[in-house]
């Protein structure tokens, strides 16, 4: 009997180790650990976006689709394209300028040993970005309200200014748009930097001081160059981000904000594709978006010289 | 080790947070927690009977479960043998719709009922409506209905939804202010005299005459509909831009600027917390919009009861129209329903009887579409209504009953909504940037230019 489970035990494991072989091959083993990725990758990036392309040629009605060419892309650069564009470009480029310097500058502040507190700093930094957007933007739309009574109202009128309807303005919206991204994002950012500050050679520092180079010089030639990767792909997913922006706009404004001023690309093809069931349009102007995202960011790319082989 | 705690400690508590949600539909009681799919409400109605066919409801207004609930209750009395459980569930409005739209485009998902607000109704009409006729029970009553009630719920003779009211714009007034200010709110017969009013209402108080929106169209829309103008011709030919909408629009924008006696409202719409303070405050004389809205009073504005006092509209000229239909909810069954039978009849049931019409303003507060019931005894009982305001609502509706003109309604009536509230009305009373000229012509080529297909 004994003999007889321990054979059983033997033979079970045996079977075991041959179903599982495969995981111990070279060949085999990294395709297995990356299969989950290539899946979902397959399954909700690339036939979403195949379908995408495939649906931006039709008109897509309740029972009945039909082919109509290239009719959904002439009608994409209409005027309400144009403003939501507009507002996009606009608020990507305030990003990619707040969301690259301010980090960097508070990086390095955090950075320096002369520093106190640093690891509350840095928690607080942070904490904005496990905050929900949904969440934040109602807390900000509390601040930053219409009447008098708001906080932001009040901080104006405490210092002598006016108060101002801040969701009506074309200004006011914006800053609050990229306030609110600033807000999230300045704390992740700040990680990105300070891991890669981290990885500067000291030996370099050492030298630089023994060489006499003031505190300027030496972010220049040593911190600078030691960072510009990040730099790089801050300033890049930025630029992405920014251009696929939807709920920093949706919060403030939900999907119609005055005079257009908080519609983003993202936004409109919410608006066309979903509210106004129009899915043909709507995914004409995700293809107009997503070439739009990519000329841009390969131009980046290409200008800051991210393809250059072997220069650091 | 402490870290590990915390962390696992957190992580618990996400994930009972994310696996709340299902006790909304196994505990059957009202929910107000999310349900697993995002409802903010789960109502599950005759849960108790055997063998009930159960069917789902969606809607976007919680009030409208409790219509329901009254409906399914008599129901099951009335048919004991096809007894009906209804799943309601209360959404927020945009995303109410969206699903809708998705599932029915996407072929599954839908709920067997399901309410659709007028704005977004021709969305559901495009293409080949996946919703059921309802024809059958909508011909013989007919007569008995404000029929352009049904209309806006139809395409090409078939009715797909049933109405929820008349929706006919009256004015309310706040009598304290208006008596403070010396005027007497039934000699007030046209605008010019409304003007007049407003003049003095100013001058003697601290409030304004009125408000108008900026972000929404329940002043624009049953104002150019008063005076006989719509979006759209009965062709369903594109009029947004014509001399009496543009009129209308400058009438509006003088109203704030010129004669001084209305501002824009807070919150810039007459559903915004901001306004309901600011009215519940005595911050304004009067306001303008459809019957329907009686419920809002009732259940945001409590320091005005007793005071408001309900009038038809004014008048653009001597015998002029004193009202407008406005706004209005369609109910429907989907196409994806498993019981297609049951739930139109039930449907025709709960919205086309007199029973249901009288409910409609028992439960609701809405004016109901069928005028066969409006001097019935039932309607003038007391209820929470003549309570708040004064009990010869019904008379006034009776009395303007012929004077509501109907609503062209066509497919691209969410465009014009889209374009008149996220641009008009921004550049003309807000910033006035643009006349009601410009504003409108601009608005009426943006949606041709999408008509053309």
């Amino acid at each position: 009997m004994a003999t007889s489970t321990s054979e059983q035990r033997i033979h079970n494991e045996g079977v075991k180790k041959r179903r599982f072989r495969f995981l111990y091959s070279k060949k085999v083993a990294p395709y297995v650990f990356v299969s989950p990725f290539i899946i979902s990758f397959l399954l909700l990036s690339l036939y979403p976006f195949l379908s995408a392309i495939n649906m931006s040629f039709q008109r897509v009605l309740p029972g009945q689709i039909d082919y109509i060419g290239l009719h959904n892309y002439s009608r994409v650069f209409n005027p309400t394209f144009y403003t939501a564009l507009q507002n996009t470009t606009i608020y990507v480029v305030w990003t990619v300028l707040i969301l690259t310097f301010i980090p960097l500058v508070l990086a390095v502040l955090l950075n320096n040993r002369l520093m106190t507190f640093t690891n509350i700093f840095r928690a607080a930094i942070f904490i904005p970005a496990l905050t929900s957007v949904i969440v934040a933007g109602t807390i900000f739309r509390m601040i930053f309200g219409d009447s008098e009574a708001a906080f932001a109202n009040q901080v104006l009128q405490f210092i002598g200014l006016d108060a101002v309807e801040w969701r009506y303005g074309a200004g006011s919206g914006m800053f609050l748009m990229v306030a609110l991204a600033s807000w999230r994002w300045i704390g992740v950012n700040i990680l990105y930097y300070l891991a890669a500050l981290q990885n500067v050679n000291h030996d370099l520092y050492e030298a630089a001081d023994i060489d006499g180079a003031g505190v300027w010089q030496k972010f220049r030639n040593v911190t600078f160059p030691a960072i510009k990767p990040v730099v790089i792909f801050l300033s890049t997913i930025t630029i992405i981000n920014g251009f696929r922006m939807f709920e920093e706009s949706f919060v403030f404004w939900e999907t119609s904000s005055p005079g257009n001023i908080g519609l983003t690309v993202v936004g409109y093809i919410y608006i066309e594709g979903i509210q106004r069931n129009d899915m043909g349009f709507g995914a004409a102007v995700g293809i107009v978006l997503l070439l739009i995202i990519l000329v841009i960011s390969i131009t980046q790319l290409v200008l800051t010289g991210a393809f250059k082989k072997g220069d650091s | 080790m402490k870290k590990l705690l915390l962390l696992s400690g957190i992580s618990v508590l996400t994930l009972t947070a994310c696996g709340g949600g299902n006790d909304g539909d196994s505990n059957g009681d009202t929910n107000a927690s999310a349900s697993e799919n995002g409802a903010e409400e789960v109502v599950v109605i005759g849960e108790d009977i055997e063998g009930a066919t159960e069917l789902t409801f969606w809607n976007f207004q919680e009030l409208h479960t409790g219509f329901f609930e009254d409906a399914v209750n008599r129901w099951n009395e009335e048919y004991p043998d096809r007894p009906i459980q209804l799943t309601a569930e209360t959404y927020p409005y945009d995303q109410m719709h969206n699903n809708l739209l998705l599932a029915l485009q996407s072929g599954s998902g839908a709920p067997d009922i399901a309410d659709i607000e007028l704005n977004q109704y021709p969305n559901f009409l495009r293409g080949e409506p996946q919703l059921l006729p309802m024809n059958e029970y909508v011909e013989p009553e007919l007569e008995n209905f404000v029929q352009s009630r049904l209309e806006i719920y139809a395409k090409d003779g078939t009715y797909y939804g049933l109405p929820t009211h008349v929706g006919a714009t009256v004015m309310y007034y706040n009598t304290e202010i208006t008596e403070a200010a010396g005027v007497d709110i039934d000699s007030i017969e046209t605008w010019d005299d409304y003007i007049e009013a407003g003049k003095q209402v100013v001058q003697n108080t601290d409030a304004v005459m009125t408000t108008v929106e900026s972000d929404e169209s329940w002043t624009f829309y049953p104002l150019i509909s008063q005076r006989g103008s719509d979006y759209f011709d009965e062709n369903g030919e594109l009029i947004l831009d014509n001399e009496a909408n543009v009129d209308t629009l400058q009438f509006i924008h003088d109203l704030v600027y010129e004669e001084e006696i209305a501002q824009l409202t807070p919150g810039g719409f007459h559903h915004a917390e901001e306004y309901y303070g600011f009215m519940n405050d005595g911050g304004s004389a009067s306001l303008m919009m459809p019957m329907w809205y009686m419920g809002r009073f009732t259940d945001y504005m409590p320091d005005l009861k007793g005071k408001m006092q309900i009038r038809p509209l004014p008048t653009w000229e001597e015998g002029g129209n004193r009202s407008a239909g406005m706004g209005g909810t369609g109910t429907v069954v989907t196409n994806q329903t498993e019981h297609p039978d049951l739930a139109t009849e039930f449907l025709a049931f709960a919205k086309l009887t007199p029973e249901s019409n009288i409910k409609l303003w028992e439960i609701l507060g809405f004016d109901p579409p069928r005028f066969d019931v409006w001097d019935s005894q039932e309607m003038n009982e007391p209820n929470e209504f003549y309570d708040y305001f004064h009990d010869d609502i019904f008379e006034i509706l009776l009395s303007i009953r012929d004077e509501i003109n109907e609503l062209n309604i066509t497919e691209y009536n969410p465009d014009v909504a889209q374009e008149l509230e996220s641009n008009v009305y921004h550049s003309v009373l807000r910033e006035q940037s643009q006349t009601p000229q410009e504003a409108l012509e601009q608005a009426a080529e943006a949606v041709r230019s999408r008509i053309v297909e």
